[in-house]
């Protein structure tokens, strides 16, 4: 496999506009030379930015490093390129499934499915995420799933307490950092199941997407992202450069009151923001 | 709808004092359907952003429970973005002065999204 490596990588020297960077990069991945794969993905795509599989291998170095909010971009970027890419389809249903949305992880699923009807390893995926087994659907994907961190992050930190005494404290009130991980506080659903983790996950880069609009239009800094839901209200605030806060009532509580509680909220955000240090 | 029939919608939006623009923007890839914007504003850009936007916001929100979303407001120090997700998948856009009246371009919004839906 050393020598594939070395053939392909002397191919690709020979010829930089190559498609070869695609076998090359896939190789490195799988070999768990992620820091090398991720160089030739990237550079590849430098080359061939209208190229699917391009983001589409990118996606899967970008998954593999655990940065699953570009992988997601890459994924989606490929699918704007080709709508029924299976690489990008299938990489999307993994996103999903692990932020915990199996409705839409089995859609991309059957997308992929639609247009790859004699893959096995979407049949097998199919009926995996059905069933809850995420390591299982991940290996049906393709889709290396590594270990989960021993001490992962994203768990809530309950005992600080971050927003204690305020109003909706652990259940509609949170705190993300810019990667999509939960710095604190909870989010229940209306049925009373604990949706944080996939909130957090989705509002990734939401705070760099509205700095740049904002700057595009030239509205000056953001200082709140605040939308009206058919069931409720939420408002986005930055308490910090790095941590984004969200506000969730019903819709029984007006926009301006929400804005309101999410100010409280950012002010005690930020001082126990500082007081992590 | 023809051109003319967006421009009627965007008219709805550009009459309130304080809008300094307004856009139909497709919700799916972030293209400019029509728009009506002052010299200056961006608008491809800013059509792509919303999209990219909205698309976070609208999946962030179903998980969260509170349903699609219906009127969204991005605060600026030096203005605002205004976003009503229309039925037929179209974004219709206003970007405000800080000082707008917020609540006559929501419903302003509605109402030129009802009427491109």
């Amino acid at each position: 496999m050393a020598d594939d490596v070395k053939a392909l990588s002397a191919q690709l020297a020979q010829d930089p506009a190559s498609l070869v960077f695609l076998r090359l990069g896939e190789l490195l991945r799988q070999r768990g030379q992620l820091d090398a794969a991720h160089r030739v993905a990237l550079g590849g795509l430098e080359r061939h930015p209208h190229l699917a599989d391009a983001h589409d291998l990118y996606a899967r170095v970008l998954a593999d490093k655990r940065d699953y909010e570009r992988a997601f971009d890459e994924w989606d970027m490929a699918l704007r390129i080709a709508p029924a890419h299976v690489g990008a389809l299938k990489g999307l249903a993994f996103l999903y499934f692990k932020v915990g949305d199996v409705a839409q992880a089995v859609s991309h699923l059957e997308a992929a499915q639609r247009a790859a009807p004699d893959d096995p390893g979407i049949i097998q995926a199919v009926a995996m995420v059905r069933g809850g087994q995420a390591s299982a659907a991940a290996s049906g994907l393709g889709i290396e799933r590594a270990p989960e961190p021993a001490a992962r992050g994203a768990a809530p930190l309950e005992e600080a307490r971050v927003f204690a005494g305020l109003e909706g404290a652990q259940e509609g009130l949170l705190l993300l950092d810019a990667s999509g991980r939960v710095l604190g506080g909870a989010l229940r659903d209306p049925s009373g199941r604990d949706v944080s983790e996939p909130v957090a996950a989705y509002l990734a880069g939401v705070s760099q997407e509205a700095a740049r609009s904002a700057k595009l239009l030239g509205l000056g800094t953001w200082t709140g992202l605040s939308a009206e839901g058919r069931q409720g209200h939420v408002h986005l605030a930055q308490p910090t450069s790095e941590a984004l806060l969200l506000v969730v009532r019903d819709r029984s509580v007006p926009m301006g009151r929400l804005a309101i509680i999410a100010q409280r909220a950012a002010q005690a955000a930020q001082r126990w923001l500082e007081q992590q240090g | 709808m023809t051109a003319a029939g967006f421009g009627r919608a965007l008219d709805l939006v550009t009459r309130v004092r304080g809008v300094r623009g307004a856009m139909l923007v497709s919700a799916a890839d972030g293209l400019v359907v029509a728009d009506q914007l002052m010299e200056g504003i961006k608008g491809p850009a800013v059509a792509a952003l919303a999209g990219s936007l909205a698309s976070r916001l609208g999946r962030a929100m179903t998980a969260a429970g509170v349903g699609e979303s219906v009127f969204w407001h991005l605060q600026g120090s030096g203005g605002a973005l205004l976003v009503v997700p229309a039925a037929s998948g179209i974004l219709v856009v206003a970007v405000a002065e800080p000082e707008v009246n917020v609540g006559l371009v929501r419903l302003e919004l509605l109402r030129a999204a009802e009427a491109v839906a």
